[in-house]
């Protein structure tokens, strides 16, 4: 059983609040420091890429998870980041200043597309940015000029004060910084005042309204912000990948990134990263569980494809929220531990809403 | 004097008249209640004053200015909060946080201080909590606190709902159907805050109810309406008297 004893409600304000979370998660920095001296080359571009995937999963969370807004094409927002990074490195932009337009032009792009959010909802506002997606994809191919079209561009190596970025393991700590930096820009956002506007305009329209909340625009901030942190991403991306082609942001990557908020656990940071590192190992692990099947089963075709569709289906057949949900249903057992009830998360059906204003 | 005014009100939904040339006032610190059968446009009034339909005819002031055509999210700035029907709370989150929801049009809206969580945030935010925790003794809801809304019982979300919309601070609450789906007890400890709400907080309270003995026990004075237009105004007995109020009920 754990109490808390908060003298005042900055204390209840405090990120860390316990010791063992100062223990959890200092172990987890410790980790994560010492990681690209412990593991083999492979796995440290793996890891940059998994911080990268985890940056533009939190992106799509602030619209899917607290904004209740689908998007189908957020991987426009990566391209847009990326080949916008890429085009002012090649004319001799320093990397910050570079990678903070290419963020504040692909927020400008968020806002063009959340501009019909206004006006549609649900599967309309799916299909719009779906065909923001394909439109962004085509029009990448056809621009030769700026993208290089399919033939692809190559990507500058990093430089940020003198300082080449561009090798393994100072790419590594690069990713995980900004990731560090937007995690904890985006969690102060989420436990204030727009965070859970957010919520309220998910959850209850109609309430929002009557409490003051500018519903239309709070959804097109939420287009903005999570534009922005994807297109930051999507600047990394370039890096990692080192040569941009339009075919790399397609619908494949699109659906990753929902698939990872979706698993993940909706309506929170962490369900993002969790959601993110599990999507991007998933694959890794089934090769490496490979060699320890029987040889029928391993040299069956599709085996990888099979088994990555189970995970996820089982997952949402017996943990709809996710990693997340799991996670914090284990948490209050040890915090409340005699005295917990499972049906505390249990989510009451009973009382519909039959009278929506929208 | 009277605080609110509606003047003249017509809301029509293509052929079908919600309501018909209605007018009326409520003076300031009363409590009062709108009764009617159901489709009598009770709700409507409600929604005319939100803002969540246009009336197609006539004003409603409020204190002496017009709020017929202020924009939806800004009727909470002059001082009007409500609560629905179907209870409308957001149930992903805590408890808290619906009441800190409350609270929004006193928050700080700098994004950069948001973002770093400047002390001016903090300050801000503890601001709200500690107001917040007056409304959660107010209504007794420490026990559910850090609760999600979802797995409140349906009572307890009726009351979370009234705490949010007196988070706002409201100068007039419109309550719709407070005591819906409340039992006999929780009705009671309901017409028991609803009278704190007028006399200690000052706050002027109309309510669509059905539940005639919390009529009879909070309210001040009663309006019956039936098909969009009203039958009688008086005070509960005088009401429940009217002849013409007997016949809308009974259908003679």
């Amino acid at each position: 059983m754990r109490f808390s004893y908060d003298t005042s409600y900055y204390d209840a304000q405090r990120i860390l609040r316990y010791r063992s979370d100062w223990m959890s998660y200092g172990l987890l920095l410790v980790a994560l420091m010492v990681a690209p001296w412990l593991l083999p080359a492979y796995y440290i571009g793996e890891l940059s890429y998994l911080f990268i995937a985890c940056i533009a999963s939190l992106g799509l969370m602030i619209l899917i998870g607290y904004t209740g807004q689908v998007s189908l094409g957020h991987a426009a927002f990566m391209a847009i980041g990326a080949y916008a990074h890429t085009w002012f490195l090649n004319h001799d932009w320093g990397f910050l200043a570079s990678i903070l337009s290419a963020g504040a032009l692909t927020g400008a792009m968020g806002l063009v597309i959340g501009l019909p959010a206004i006006r549609v909802s649900g599967l309309y506002l799916a299909m719009v940015t779906l065909a923001g997606a394909l439109l962004t994809e085509q029009i990448l191919g056809r621009w030769k000029d700026v993208t290089g079209g399919y033939s692809g561009v190559s990507v500058p190596t990093p430089v940020i004060f003198g300082i080449d970025f561009g090798a393994l393991r100072p790419f590594y700590f690069l990713c995980l910084f900004v990731l560090a930096v937007v995690l904890f820009g985006l969690f102060n956002l989420m436990r204030g005042r727009t965070g859970r506007a957010f919520v309220g305009v998910r959850d209850s329209e109609a309430a929002a309204y009557t409490l003051g909340i500018w519903v239309g625009g709070y959804k097109v901030l939420a287009f903005v912000i999570s534009a922005t942190v994807t297109g930051i991403a999507g600047a990394l991306l370039a890096h990692h990948l080192q040569f941009l082609t339009p075919d790399g942001f397609g619908l494949t990557l699109s659906m990753e990134l929902v698939l990872m908020v979706v698993i993940g656990g909706l309506g929170s940071l962490r369900g993002a990263i969790f959601g993110a590192v599990l999507i991007g190992l998933l694959p890794n692990l089934i090769s490496k569980i490979k060699p320890l099947l029987p040889t029928a089963l391993s040299a069956q075709f599709g085996l990888e494809t099979f088994v990555f569709g189970a995970i996820l289906a089982a997952f949402v057949m017996f943990e709809p929220t996710g990693p997340n949900g799991r996670w914090l249903k284990l948490k209050a057992l040890f915090e409340t531990f005699p005295l917990y009830r499972r049906s505390t998360f249990r989510r009451g059906k009973a009382y519909m809403h039959s009278e929506r204003y929208r | 004097m009277s605080y609110l005014r509606v003047e003249g009100v017509t809301l029509r939904f293509g052929g079908v008249h919600a309501i018909r040339d209605l007018s009326f006032a409520v003076t300031q610190g009363e409590i009062f209640a709108i009764i009617g059968p159901n489709g009598a446009g009770k709700t409507s009034v409600f929604n005319v004053i939100t803002r969540v339909f246009n009336a197609n005819t006539g004003r409603i002031i409020f204190d002496g200015q017009d709020i017929t055509d202020v924009p939806r999210h800004r009727v909470v700035d002059h001082g009007v909060a409500r609560t629905f029907q179907n209870i409308e709370l957001f149930e992903g989150v805590s408890v808290i946080d619906n009441l800190l929801l409350g609270r929004h049009r006193f928050a700080y809206g700098n994004l950069f201080a948001e973002l770093c969580w400047l002390p001016s945030v903090q300050r801000n935010e503890a601001e709200s909590r500690a107001k917040v925790e007056d409304i959660i003794d107010f209504l007794e809801l420490a026990p559910y606190r850090n609760s999600l809304v979802s797995a409140l019982p349906y009572g307890v979300r009726k009351v979370v709902e009234l705490g949010r919309a007196l988070a706002t601070q409201p100068r007039l609450l419109l309550l719709d159907e407070p005591a819906s789906g409340l039992n006999p007890e929780e009705a009671r400890d309901l017409a028991f805050w609803i009278d704190d709400i007028r006399s200690d907080l000052g706050i002027t309270v109309v309510m669509v109810e059905h539940d005639m003995s919390l009529v009879a026990q909070a309210a001040d004075r009663v309006m019956c309406m039936n098909a969009g237009q009203l039958l009688a105004i008086g005070t509960a007995r005088e009401v429940q008297s009217n002849p013409d109020v007997i016949a809308a009920y009974l259908g003679a």
